[in-house]
C-alpha cells in the first residue's frame, strides 16, 4: 500500500471537497477541513504502527518514474526523522484548523480559500519531509511557499504584505541558490552513469573539494534561510508578527523545520567532507542565533515577535546539535525539532487567543490575566515553560541531549550555548510576570476564559509537552538507530562513552 | 544557357503555402466580401488555414528532406517542432486579435481625421490585420527551416514588414502605435542591414550561400577567418535583433507599449519561436566548429541580456513595458540554449520556446481584459485589487508571472531548469550564475505585481475587468491549462522534443 501518497492525497481530496461545497456555509467548511486533517493524523497514526524503528533503511519507499528525460523520480520513503516530523506536521494540522476557527474572518478572502490553502500546504508539507529525490524536494520546497504567501498576505494583520514579501524573496533567493547546486549536481551524475537525482545515488558521486563546498553552500544557505539561522533571520520576525498565530504555527513549526531538516538530510548526505570543513563556522553561527534570539526576545514588547526571537534561538540549539556530529547531539536536535513544533504551537496559539481578546499584541498592555482567566493564563504558563525547557517538559529532553552532544566535541560552544538556558528564562518569566500577575490592569477586567473549542484544541498540544518530558522513550527508539547510522556515515565516533538518552 | 525548371517537393512545403495561400484569399475577402459580414469570414479563414497547415505539419511529421525546394529549406525533426510550436501559438494569438476594438478602424485615415471618425461612426471597420498575420506567420514558418542565406533573408522579411504594419493599428492611442510601428521599422531596416551585410562577408569567406557549404568551410578551416568573424558578427546583430537581446532590445520596450496588445502577445511570443528557432539551426550546425570564436562573446550577451532586462524590469509602471523587459531577460535565458551547442540544449530551447510562447500569449490576453472607459489600462498602479473584482482573471496573471519567474509546478521551471543544466553541461557556468542571479532579481518584479492584483486595495477610477469573449476565455484557458500540465507533467511532450530533435545537415 502507498501509504506516503496516501498521505500526500488525503488533503488534497479534501480541498477538493471544500471547493466544491456551496456558498455562504462557512461552519461546514471549516468542519470539513477539520475532518480532513483529523482523517489524515488517523492514517498517518496507522503508517507509523508499522515503522519498523531498528530498520536503519528508507521504509515505505514508493519510486515511479515522473520525468524520465531528466531522469526524474516521483520518490517517496521515510526514515525515523522524517516520520517524526510527519507526524508532527499531521498533528499541529487539526489543531490549527481547530484553534484557529475564527482566524480566516478577517482575510481578503473567503473563508473557503484559507482552507484550501491550509490543506494544499499539508499535503506539501508531507512530501516535502518524504521526497528521496532531490528534485521532487526542490520542487515541493519552492512550491510551498506559494500558499504560505498567500496565507501571509492574504489573512494577516499588520504589514501583511509587506512580511509577505520579504519571507517570499529571502526564500526564492535561497531556493535559487540551492537549484544552482541542484544543477550542479545533475550534471555531476550525467558524467558518472547517467543523469539521475536519487539521494542515495548523488551521494555517491565523486567530486572535488572545491566543487563540494561550493554546492554545500548553495544548499545550507537555502536551509539556513528557511531555518532560519543568524544572520539570514529577518524575515521571520516580521513574518510572525503579520500572519495569522495558526499560519504562524505552520510556518515556524513545520516549514522552518525544513530547513533543519534539509540540513541532515541533504547537507550532511551529500557533503559529509564539505559539513566537516564548514563545521567550525556553522557551529559559531549557530551559538549566536542562541544567544542572539534569547537577547532580542529579552527586549521585545510585543508578544508575537517575541515568540519569534526565541525560535531563532531554538533553531541555533538544532543547528548546533545537528553539526556537533555527535549521535546525542544528533538525536536531541531531531527530538528538537518535534518538540519546538509543539512548544511553538503552544505558545503561538494562546498567546494569539490573548491577543485577539484584547486587541493589542503589546506586552504591556496585558496584566494580571491569572485572575481574570485561569485556564488561558496556566496554558500560557505550562507553553512558556515549555519554551524555557524546564525539566519535565519535553524540550527539556532535547536540549540537554543537544547540550551533551556537543560537550563532548565542542565543550566551549556548549558553555556559551548554556547561558542561552539561562537568558531563555528571562525571556519567558519577564512577560509571564507582566501579562499573567500582578494587579489587573485597565482594559483586561472582562477578557473571557477559554472556551471548549479552545481548551479541546490545545489540550493535546500540553499533553505531548508533559508526556514526552516524562518518557521521551517512544520517539528516541525511533530516532536513534538513525542517529548512530548516520553519524556513522559521516566517519565519526562519539567521543565520550555513548550514554544516550534512553 | 538553359533552364532547369526548379523540382519542389509540394507536399514538404505545403504549411507554407497553405498559409499564403489562406492570407491571398484574405486580401480578397477584404475586398469583395461585405462588411457585415468580413470580420467572421476573415476569422473563420484564417483559423481554418492554420489548423490545415497543422494538420499539414503533422502529416510530414517524419520526413527528413533536404531538397524539399532545391536545397533551399530543410525539413528535419526540429523544423516540424518549430512550425508546429508557431502554429499552435499563432491560433491562440488570432483568437486574440478576432477582438476588433483592438484595432482601427481604417488604419489610412489620419489620426483624428475626419475619415477616421466617419470610418467608426458607421462601423466600417477593415480586417486586413488577417491577411498581414497569415504572411507574418508564413515568414516565421519558413525562417526557421531555411537552408540558405537568401531564403533565411526573403523568410526574415516577410515575417518582419506585415509585423511592422501590424505595430501600428491600434486604435487607441494611434500615434503612439505609429510612432512603434515607425521606430520598429527604422530598427528593423537597419538590422537587415547589418545582416544582409554578415551575409556579404559569409559569402566571400565560402563562396556559398548554403548553409552546408559554409558549414563546409568552416568544418575545413581554409578560408579568411576575418570575413568569417566579421560576416558571423553582423549576421548574428541581425538575429540579437530580433530576438531582442541586449544591445539590440531597444525597439521592444516602446514597440511592445505601442502595438495593439494582441499582435505584441503575438509578436512576442511566436517571432520568439521563429528568431530562435534559425538560430538555434545556424549555430548548432552551420557554425558549431567555429564555437570558440562565437561562444564567449555570446555568453557574454547573455549575461548582460538576463541582468539588463530583471533590474530595469524593476523600475517598469507599466504592465506592457514590464513584460516587454521581462521577454528581453527571457531572450538571456534562450541564449544559453544556443550557447549549450549539444543535444539537451536544442530540447531545452524548443520546449522553453513553446512554454513562453504559450504563457506570453495567455499572460498579455489578460492585458487585453482590464480596461476603463478610454480603453486598455496598462499603468500597473490602477491593476490594484484586481483579484478582488475579478479573482480568475487575476488568478490566471499571476499563474503566468509565476511561470515567467520560475516557480515549480509552471511550465517556466521546467524550461528554465532544462535550459540551465544543459548549459551548465556544456561548461557556461559563468551564464547559469548570471541565469540565477537574475531570475532570483526577476521574481522580485513578478511578485510586486501579484502584491498589487491581491494585497493591495482598489482605487475607485473606473478600472474595470471587461467580461472575456469566447475566443478571449479560450486562449486564456488553453495557455494556462498548458502552463500548469506542462509543470507538473512535462515528460510526455519532453519525450517527444528527445525524440525530433537532431538537426540534419
Amino acid at each position: 500500500m502507498n501509504w506516503l501518497t496516501l498521505l500526500m492525497v488525503l488533503p488534497l481530496v479534501g480541498s477538493a471537497v471544500v471547493v466544491a461545497l456551496p456558498k455562504g456555509n462557512e461552519k461546514l467548511v471549516k468542519q470539513v477541513a477539520l475532518g480532513s486533517t483529523l482523517i489524515v493524523l488517523g492514517a498517518t497514526v496507522a503508517m507509523a504502527v508499522g515503522f519498523q524503528r531498528d530498520n536503519v533503511d528508507l521504509q515505505y519507499v514508493e519510486k515511479y518514474s515522473w520525468i524520465p528525460t531528466f531522469g526524474i523520480n516521483y520518490a517517496l520513503g521515510v526514515d525515523g526523522l522524517a516520520l517524526i516530523l510527519i507526524l508532527m506536521s499531521t498533528i499541529l494540522a487539526p489543531v490549527v484548523v481547530l484553534a484557529g476557527w475564527n482566524e480566516s474572518q478577517g482575510g481578503r478572502w473567503s473563508v473557503k480559500v484559507f482552507y484550501i490553502l491550509i490543506l494544499v500546504l499539508e499535503t506539501m508539507m508531507i512530501g516535502v519531509f518524504a521526497a528521496t529525490d532531490v528534485f521532487l524536494f526542490y520542487v515541493i520546497f519552492e512550491a510551498m511557499l506559494i500558499p504560505v504567501y498567500f496565507l501571509i498576505g492574504g489573512y494577516g494583520t499588520g504589514e501583511r504584505s509587506a512580511a509577505a514579501v520579504k519571507f517570499l524573496i529571502y526564500s526564492l533567493f535561497g531556493g535559487l541558490m540551492m537549484l544552482g547546486s541542484i544543477i550542479a549536481l545533475y550534471v555531476m551524475s550525467g558524467a558518472q552513469g547517467g543523469h539521475t537525482f536519487d539521494l542515495a545515488a548523488l551521494s555517491q558521486l565523486k567530486m572535488s573539494s572545491m566543487t563540494q563546498n561550493l554546492l554545500f553552500l548553495g544548499f545550507f544557505i537555502a536551509f539556513a534561510i528557511k531555518a532560519p539561522l543568524w544572520p539570514l533571520h529577518t524575515w521571520l520576525p516580521d513574518a510572525a508578527d503579520s500572519a495569522t498565530p495558526g499560519t504562524s504555527v505552520l510556518l515556524l513549526g513545520v516549514l522552518d523545520k525544513v530547513g533543519t531538516f534539509g540540513m541532515i538530510r541533504y547537507c550532511l548526505t551529500l557533503f559529509p567532507d564539505a559539513s566537516k570543513t564548514f563545521t567550525p563556522v556553522i557551529l559559531v553561527l549557530a551559538v549566536i542565533s542562541i544567544v542572539y534570539g534569547a537577547i532580542l526576545a529579552i527586549g521585545q514588547r510585543d508578544l508575537k515577535r517575541l515568540i519569534a526571537f526565541t525560535s531563532i534561538s531554538h533553531f541555533g540549539f538544532i543547528t548546533l546539535g545537528i553539526f556537533a556530529m555527535t549521535s546525542q547531539g544528533y538525536s536531541g536536535a531531531a527530538l528538537y525539532m518535534f518538540n519546538h513544533g509543539f512548544s511553538t504551537a503552544a505558545l503561538f496559539l494562546v498567546g494569539g487567543w490573548m491577543i485577539s481578546r484584547r486587541g493589542s499584541s503589546t506586552i504591556s498592555d496585558f496584566g494580571g490575566l491569572q485572575r481574570i482567566t485561569p485556564v488561558m493564563a496556566w496554558m500560557f504558563f505550562l507553553a512558556g515553560m515549555s519554551s524555557l525547557a524546564l525539566p519535565g517538559m519535553s524540550s527539556f529532553v532535547s536540549e540537554f541531549l543537544v547540550l551533551v552532544g556537543t560537550f563532548t566535541r565542542y565543550p566551549a560552544h556548549a558553555i556559551i550555548a548554556t547561558f542561552g538556558i539561562v537568558l531563555a528564562a528571562l525571556y519567558i518569566l519577564i512577560p509571564v510576570q507582566k501579562t499573567l500577575h500582578g494587579p489587573t490592569t485597565p482594559g483586561n477586567e472582562n477578557l473571557s476564559d477559554l472556551n471548549l473549542r479552545e481548551k479541546i484544541a490545545i489540550a493535546p498540544v500540553i499533553a505531548i509537552i508533559l508526556v514526552l518530558g516524562f518518557y521521551p522513550a517512544p520517539l528516541l527508539n525511533v530516532i536513534n538507530p538513525a542517529a548512530t547510522h548516520v553519524i556513522g556515515q559521516l566517519g565519526f565516533s562519539d567521543p565520550a562513552p555513548t550514554s544516550g538518552g534512553k | 544557357m538553359t533552364f532547369t525548371a526548379p523540382v519542389l517537393n509540394y507536399t514538404l512545403l505545403s504549411p507554407i503555402l497553405i498559409l499564403l495561400g489562406g492570407a491571398l484569399l484574405g486580401v480578397l475577402v477584404e475586398a469583395f466580401v461585405s462588411k457585415a459580414m468580413r470580420a467572421v469570414t476573415q476569422l473563420s479563414l484564417t483559423v481554418g488555414t492554420l489548423v490545415l497547415s497543422l494538420a499539414q505539419v503533422w502529416r510530414i511529421h517524419n520526413e527528413v528532406s533536404m531538397s524539399a525546394a532545391m536545397g533551399s529549406v530543410i525539413i528535419d525533426g526540429p523544423a516540424v517542432l518549430l512550425q508546429a510550436s508557431i502554429l499552435i501559438i499563432s491560433i491562440i494569438s488570432v483568437f486574440l486579435i478576432a477582438d476588433t476594438d483592438h484595432f482601427t478602424a481604417l488604419a489610412a485615415a489620419l489620426p483624428g481625421s475626419e475619415e477616421e471618425r466617419h470610418s467608426l461612426e458607421t462601423g466600417n471597420q477593415v480586417t486586413e490585420v488577417y491577411p498581414l498575420t497569415l504572411f507574418a506567420i508564413s515568414g516565421m514558418m519558413l525562417f526557421p527551416i531555411a537552408s540558405d542565406l537568401i531564403t533565411l533573408f526573403v523568410a526574415l522579411e516577410m515575417l518582419s514588414l506585415p509585423l511592422y504594419l501590424m505595430a501600428g493599428l491600434s486604435r487607441r492611442r494611434r500615434l503612439a502605435s505609429q510612432e512603434a510601428a515607425l521606430k520598429y521599422f527604422l530598427l528593423g531596416a537597419f538590422s537587415s542591414a547589418f545582416f544582409l551585410f554578415g551575409m556579404a562577408y559569409l559569402y566571400g569567406y565560402s563562396a556559398s550561400v548554403t548553409y552546408a557549404g559554409i558549414r563546409e568551410s568552416v568544418v575545413g578551416g581554409s578560408g579568411n577567418d576575418v570575413l568569417l568573424l566579421v560576416g558571423m558578427a553582423f549576421l548574428t546583430i541581425g538575429l540579437l535583433f530580433k530576438v531582442g537581446a541586449v544591445p539590440f532590445h531597444a525597439w521592444s520596450p516602446d514597440v511592445y507599449q505601442g502595438a495593439p496588445t494582441p499582435i505584441t502577445g503575438f509578436m512576442a511570443a511566436a517571432t520568439k519561436v521563429a528568431a530562435f528557432g534559425a538560430m538555434l539551426r545556424i549555430y548548432y550546425t552551420v557554425f558549431a566548429n567555429a564555437q570558440w570564436s562565437w561562444s564567449p562573446l555570446l555568453s557574454f550577451i547573455a549575461i548582460v541580456t538576463m541582468l539588463f532586462g530583471s533590474l530595469v524590469a524593476i523600475a517598469q509602471r507599466d504592465v506592457k513595458r514590464m513584460l516587454a523587459y521581462s521577454s528581453i531577460a527571457h531572450a538571456g535565458f534562450l541564449l544559453a540554449g544556443v550557447i549549450a551547442l549539444n543535444k539537451a540544449g536544442l530540447e531545452a530551447s524548443i520546449f522553453y520556446l513553446f512554454a513562453y510562447g504559450v504563457a506570453t500569449v495567455g499572460a498579455f490576453a489578460v492585458v487585453t481584459l482590464v480596461r476603463d472607459s478610454s480603453g486598455e489600462v496598462t499603468d500597473l498602479n490602477r491593476w490594484k485589487g484586481l483579484g478582488k473584482r475579478s479573482p480568475w482573471v487575476a488568478v490566471s496573471f499571476a499563474g503566468f508571472l509565476l511561470a515567467f519567474a520560475g516557480i515549480p509546478l509552471t511550465s517556466g521551471f521546467i524550461g528554465k531548469f532544462s535550459i540551465f543544466s544543459a548549459a551548465y553541461e556544456s561548461g557556461a557556468k559563468g551564464v547559469v550564475i548570471a541565469g540565477v542571479l537574475s531570475s532570483a532579481i526577476a521574481a522580485f518584479f513578478y511578485i510586486r505585481v501579484i502584491v498589487l492584483m491581491f494585497f493591495t486595495d482598489a482605487t475607485q477610477d473606473g478600472t474595470s475587468v471587461q467580461l472575456p469573449s469566447f475566443l478571449t476565455r479560450a486562449t486564456l484557458v488553453i495557455s494556462i491549462v498548458v502552463t500548469l500540465v506542462l509543470g507538473v507533467y512535462p515528460a510526455p511532450l519532453l519525450n517527444l522534443i528527445s525524440h525530433f530533435s537532431t538537426f540534419i545537415r
